[in-house]
This record gives structure tokens, sequence and C-alpha cells, in this order.
């Protein structure tokens, strides 16, 4: 976790300071909203259908228990009682009434929590992958690169005013769960030829209007280069990218416009002044933000102690939820476990007010105070001791956060949508909901494996859709909610985007729609334990067409 | 719906100005005395492009009350009172089409 | 228009050339970019200080061979939002150590301030004169700054190493 010293800390009270004049001045008439709205999302303030929406960055998902408790009290006293963890790893009230933000930003700044750049043509959260410390298949901690950028690109003087906001993505690990190929920027930390650590530089990725799997400028660049190659890839943006419409205003349409390797040009001209200037990293700047970061004092302990042993033999439903939502630990006796945000029923990533104090208890007992917020809208408890998981996983349950469904058919991602959002066209959380009714069954829902269906209300595909084995994008014709549905996405390191099988189907059909595919995969599947996504790339889309549209 | 802050003024049927209260975000709409009311029954009603066009302006104008303002479709149910137009404006009014989570 | 500099509302000595009007004799001008560059050795050559008004979608490059000789320059803001000048800024003061008045034009406001200040400018157009008279408190809103830019304050990854260390070394797994 890392730990804030009286340096962030005096930053974030100063942002909050700042922001209450700001709130003032807009109330009092000084500011017209034109000129408050791009400070207002600065601080991740929109405004939605109903009310105002605050979104909180969650640095890189990493959360302390008592921050947890802390976002628990701001539903409790600015909003109604829950939150909603999005795909980019932060949390959003729906709920908040601008005149009180001032005194709900000095509560969240004084547990290190604001809303600084979740909003705004800046950038944004840097994510990674949930489970970066802990994942046995890591080379290192991406967490340290996260925070390294994202001190170095908070309130950064040349780029609050980029042409349109700016997503990066760090990932440590052959397999990418952080999805960096669809960011802005995405960073992989590998190892060379020489055995070498660096990064692998992806630029140009985006979902949206236009969506793009991002290229790769930089196969290899050494740590040391980082911060002054990410700045030479954003003073490039600032300069060339469009600023006369904001439909093609991200980096990834300059990327596509010039070329990757004109584009790769044009950043290496902007990177060689400064590359050996005040931006190379020496190892002691780096040493000093890794050592701010605490690691738990593991105990000594063995794999499948005596409690689990005897609770997967004799619980039938524990080693269900064991082996769904428990996941190897880097350190022997410990595991990583997955708290799933997608109830039967439940609009997808929601947690109350009560969910979220006692999440917190749960991680000061059981995780050293640490949760981590995932893309995929669940959350984590990255550090429990093997022998507490009978323990852990009956208060879950009792809390309503043990469905043992991550990965599978049920969950979901899906934006907000049409119910709380401003710019969507469609509804996306009463069809999640619906999809998670129907694949209720849990057998069934294990028998189908991994699956992932991701939902989005309209084209700015917050829901990610263009990456879900089973996309639905939301439309509008004529008045009337329909979606698009895709199959064959993938967001990791072989990401690819999915494709449309056919024409919109309307709103009261698409669950049916859903049930469909599933079925004509487990027609079509040669064994149990080929995942949809290998017989969609297996038999193309044409089968899945077919079976959809035979009766539409 | 395609967000009504990107069309252009074309009305086909009786339409009002709503907007969010700036204070606290609530769901508001242009009353005929040029003030805001939460309640769509007390919002003034035109029917031409340009009378919407006139009302638009004098809400947008009172930027220290309301945000975001823009032109919204209604219309009226078998008893004649005024509904929202379209799914959009039934969500701002009623609030949304889900159970919220934190219902104590 | 209020023009600060210093933290402080100033007269501006500076007369605006239009593009085609007289260039006058004796005293400061800023000149457009076009009309600088189709004729920049003869402007040059005046005995009153020569600033050139420079547009935001063209590289400060084209402006280098002038630098040395020239006495201010000043890049456009046609919205708060569009933020390229914010690189010219930094380039010019970094790359090619421009030292003369560095003055933000067009739509400046009051919480671009310390952006503004810290991406090199030393001089403003201030558009509202409410703005203007609170220069100096707007700059001193944060004592933290994270990354190095075109000023002198310190970064606090480099603030960090030049402070004893107030956390003891944790075992890490």
């Amino acid at each position: 976790m890392y730990l804030y010293d009286d340096l962030d800390r005096t930053l974030v009270t100063e942002r909050a300071a700042e922001f209450r004049d700001q709130v003032a001045r807009r109330l009092s008439g000084e500011l017209t909203e034109d000129e408050f709205k791009p400070l207002r999302l600065m601080n991740g303030i929109y405004l939605q259908l109903h009310a105002y929406m605050l979104r909180i960055a969650i640095p890189y998902g990493a959360l302390s228990s008592d921050q947890m408790r802390t976002l628990a009290h701001v539903a409790r006293r600015y909003d109604r009682n829950y939150g909603h963890f999005t795909t980019r790893q932060n949390i959003q009230f729906n709920w908040i009434k601008l005149a009180e933000l001032p005194d709900a930003m000095d509560e969240l700044a004084r547990a290190g929590l604001h809303g600084m750049q979740t909003s705004g043509n800046c950038v944004r959260n840097i994510t990674t992958d949930q489970w970066a410390g802990v994942a046995p298949d890591e080379i290192e901690d991406p967490r340290v690169w996260a925070e390294i950028l994202r001190q170095h690109l908070t309130l950064h003087p040349e780029f609050s005013f980029l042409p349109r906001k700016f997503k990066i993505a760090v990932t440590a690990a052959a397999h990418d769960r952080a999805a960096i190929r669809v960011h802005d920027i995405g960073l992989r930390l590998h190892r060379n030829g020489a055995g070498e650590v660096g990064f692998e530089v992806v630029v140009g990725g985006g979902l949206g209007r236009t969506p793009f799997i991002g290229k790769t400028i930089k196969p290899f660049l050494p740590k040391r280069d980082v911060l002054s190659y990410v700045e030479a890839v954003l003073r490039t943006y600032n300069q060339f990218g469009r600023r006369d419409n904001i439909y093609k205003a991200r980096i990834k349409i300059l990327v596509h416009d010039l070329g990757a390797e004109a584009f790769a040009k044009e950043v290496d001209a902007e990177w060689q002044p400064i590359k050996d200037g005040p931006l190379a990293l020496d190892p002691a700047v780096v040493a000093t933000v890794a050592g701010h970061f605490r690691y738990p004092s593991y105990e000594s302990l063995s794999d499948n102690p005596p409690e689990l042993a005897k609770a997967r033999a004799s619980d039938r439903r524990f080693a269900t939820w064991f082996a769904n939502s428990v996941t190897n630990h880097k350190a022997p006796g410990y595991a990583i476990v997955t708290l799933s945000l997608k109830p039967e029923g439940g609009p997808p990533g929601d947690a109350t007010a009560e969910q979220m104090d006692a999440i917190a208890d749960l991680a000061d007992r059981y995780s050293f105070g640490e949760i981590r917020v995932g893309h995929e809208q669940n959350l984590v408890l990255p550090h429990v001791a093997q022998r507490d998981l009978p323990a852990v996983w009956r208060a879950l349950e009792a809390l309503g956060l043990a469905t043992p469904n991550v990965g599978l058919v049920s969950d979901i991602i899906a934006c907000p949508g049409l119910d709380y959002c401003s710019l969507a066209n469609t509804r996306s959380i009463p069809v999640a909901q619906e999809l998670t009714r129907r694949f209720r069954d849990l057998d069934l829902a294990q028998s189908l494996g991994r699956l992932h269906i991701n939902i989005s209300g309209c084209i700015n595909a917050c829901g990610h859709h263009h990456v879900g084995h089973i996309g639905l994008l939301g439309v509008e014709k004529n008045g009337e909610e329909f979606f698009q549905v895709t199959i064959g996405g993938q967001a990791d390191e072989n990401a690819v985007l999915g494709t449309l099988i056919g024409p919109a189907v309307p709103y009261a059909q698409v669950a049916d729609v859903v049930e469909d595919i599933v079925e004509a995969y487990l027609e079509l599947r040669t064994r149990p334990d080929e995942i949809f996504l290998d017989t969609v790339k297996r038999v193309g889309v044409e089968p899945f067409r077919e079976r959809v549209y035979a009766t539409r | 719906m395609t967000s009504p802050l990107q069309q252009k003024l074309r009305i086909t049927g009786p339409v009002v100005v709503t907007a969010n209260r700036l204070g606290d975000g609530a769901v508001i709409y242009r009353t005929d005395g040029g003030q805001w009311s939460t309640r769509l029954e007390q919002a003034a009603v035109v029917t031409t492009a340009a009378a919407a066009t006139t009302l638009l302006a004098g809400a947008t104008a009172d930027d220290i009350t309301a945000v975001g303002a823009y032109v919204a479709p209604v219309r009226q149910d078998a008893d004649g009172a005024l509904q929202p137009g379209n799914l959009r404006e039934a969500i701002r009014h009623a609030g949304p089409t889900i159970a919220l989570p934190g219902v104590i | 228009m209020r023009l600060v500099r210093a933290g402080r509302i100033v007269a501006d000595q500076y007369v605006r050339v239009l593009d085609d009007a007289p260039i006058p004799d004796g005293v400061p001008v800023i000149v457009p970019a076009a009309r600088f560059l189709a004729d920049a050795e003869e402007i040059l050559r005046r005995d009153a200080p020569t600033g050139v008004l420079w547009p935001n979608n063209r590289r400060i490059a084209e402006l280098a061979p002038h630098l040395d000789r020239l006495a201010l320059v000043a890049l456009e803001f046609p919205s708060f939002k569009d933020g390229r000048a914010y690189s010219q800024a930094r380039v010019l003061r970094e790359q090619f150590g421009f030292h003369g008045e560095l003055r933000a034009t067009g739509n400046v406001l009051r919480d671009q301030f310390l952006f503004l200040l810290r991406a090199g400018f030393d001089a403003f157009e201030v558009v509202k004169d409410a703005d203007a008279a609170v220069f100096a408190e707007a700059v001193a809103r944060y004592s933290v700054f994270y990354q190095p830019a075109g000023d002198r304050r310190i970064p606090a990854l480099r603030a960090r190493l030049q402070r004893p260390r107030t956390f003891a070394a944790c075992e890490r797994v």
C-alpha cells in the first residue's frame, strides 16, 4: 500500500482548498459554467441526468481499509448510501450536491483521497493489474511505476489542457490484466534478451467511437527513461492532437493519421532534448517512491493448511467459491481473494456503505488492511492467509459478496447507462440484471467457463464492449433502445476488437439473444474446456449470426 | 438517447426547457414566469422553434441557477397532464428505472 | 484586460502592431508572427525592444533563429482550454533558453495562473480585472509540486531525497 507522506497530503489538502474557492466563485456567479466546467471536471465532478456525479480516484486500484471507511462515510453522509466501482478502478457517487462537495472533498483529503484528474482533458487514473504486488507471474510490482507516473502527471502545468482525456495503464506480467493495449499509453514491464527489465511502450489504443488496438512505438525502453519518454509522447499529443472535433481528438487518431512510425519519430524528436535532463530517473528517486509502499510482513506459512483442506473436503459450496474466487499468491500459504460485486439481480459493481465498512473490517482482519479495485468492477482482498479462507468466505457470504461467478457469464461489466448517464442511448444495468437472472444457475455458469459480457449504453464504450467476449452496445433507433451485438473481443495481451454479428436487436430481446449465443456455443464447442472465445476463433461469427437471426 | 446537447433545434411537438439546478443537480423545468420548478406540470410548454429558442435563451442566461439547459419533448397523456416525451426525460423525471442498492 | 508582471498589475510598455500597420520607432512593439518572419532582419534592427506574437499552431523552432534578439514572445490561448501554448512556453524556456519576457495572451483566467507561471510565463494579459487583482494570492495556493517544470521550484520527487526518510524500512516478500 502506498503511504502518503506530508508532501502528498499537503498537495491534496491544497487542492481541496482551491476547489472550495472555485465552487464559491461559481455559486456566487463570479465564474460562468463554461469557465467552471473544466475545473470541476478536473476534480471528477460530472453533471448527469439526475444530479452531479463524483468520481474519486483510487490510484491503480489500491485502497486502504481507512480509505474504504471514508468512502462508506461519504456514501452515507453525502450520497444515497452506495457507490459504484468503475472500469478504471475508480469509485463513483451518483447523487452528490455541488454545494456540499467542498466538505466532502475535505473529508476525503484527510484520508488521502481526491477526485483529481478523474475527468477532464488531462491524464486520468493510471490503472494496473488488480493483483499487482502479489501475483506470482509478475516480474516486479507495477504499482511503483504507476505511482511515479501518477505523481509526475498530477497537476502537470503543461498537460492539464490536452486535446482530450488521456488514459495510461501499466502491466508487469505476461498475462495482461490491465488491458494496456486499449489505452492511450500502455506500458508493459518485461525482460529483454539481455535480462534487463524495461518497458514496451504501446500508444494509440482506445475504445469508443473509433476503437483501435495500440501500436508499439518503443519495444524496449529502459526504466530510467520512462518519465521523459511519456513526457515526450504527451508533448507531441498536446501540440498536434486535433482540437477541432472532439470525436477525433484522442491520441489514437493522431497515431492512426500519422502512422505509427512517423508518430514515433515525432516523439523521438521531442524526447532527445529532454531524455538526459531532470526527468531521467535515477535509482535513488525510484527507491524513494518504492520505499513509500508498505508490503505485508507475511508469516512463514504452508500451502493448503488443515483449515483449508478440511473446508474444501467437507463444504461443497465453500469448495465451489474457492475454485472460482481464490487465486494463487506469490507468498506461500497466502491467497488472493476476489469479492464478486455481481450478485444475481444486482447492479454490477455497486456496493452499499454497509458492505464497504464490512469489507474494510475484513481487510484489517485478514488482508493487512488492503483492498484492490479491479477494472472488471470487482474487489480484491490481496493478502489472505489460506487458513483464514473459510472464515473470510462465511463473512463474505453474509454480505452478499461471495457469488462464485468471477470471470463467468454473470460477472458482467456494465457502464451506468441511461439510468444515470447523460451521454447514454440505452440503459445497461437492467440488461445486466436480467442476464444474471437468466444465468443464475451456477453449475451452468461454471460449465460455460470463462465468458466476459461487456455492456456499454453508448458509443463512448465505458463498458468496454469492444473487447468483450460478448459485447453489447446500446444504440437508439426511432426513440427506442436497441443493442448492437459483437462477439470475440479480447482485452488482454492478445487484444482484439469484437465482430458485429448482425443488425441491432431491440432491448426486450437482448437477453434472449445472449441466451441464443450461449446455446450455440454449447452446441459448437468441441470440448467442455474450449472457452467461448476459442470457439468463436475456431468457427467464426457466422454460426452465431445464423442462430441469432434465424427467427429475428 | 442521443444527447440533446448535440441536437439542432427542431420542434415537432410540444417541448419544455429543462436543466439541472446548480447547487444540487436536481432536475428542473423552466416556468412561464422565468423561474424554475422541479415539477414538470409547472413547466412552460412551447410548440414552435422560435418560442423554444427564446425560452432556451432565457434559461441559459440564468447561469447562476441552472446548468446545461436544453429543449426536451413532452406529451400530454389521456387526462391532459404533462408527461416526459421520451425515455431519457422519463428517467430524468422519475429517477433510475432500477432499485438503488443503498436503501436501508 | 490588465497586464500582470511579478505578481502585480503594471502598465504595458509594449504596443501591439496590427498586421499591416506601420511599426512605430522608439517604442517596444509586439509584431504578429507572419509579419515578423517576412521581414525579421529589418525589424530586428530597431533600437527599441521587439516582441513577436506567435500562434499556438506553429512550431517554436521556426522562431528559434531570432530568439536572442527578441525581447518578448507572446503566446496565445484562443480558449483557456486550448493548452498548446504551455508546451510552446516550456520548449522556449527550457530548450531554447529564451530569457526575455514570455507573455500569455488570449483567454487568460485566474485558475490557470499557476500552470502558466510554472510553464515559464512571466507576464499575463489577464482578461478579468478581478482575476488580475488576486494574481499573487492565486499562485500561492500550492506549496507542493510533483514535477519539474519551467520554474525553479523543487519537485517533490527530489525534495524527498533531501530530507531524512520518515518511514522505517519494511520487510518485503
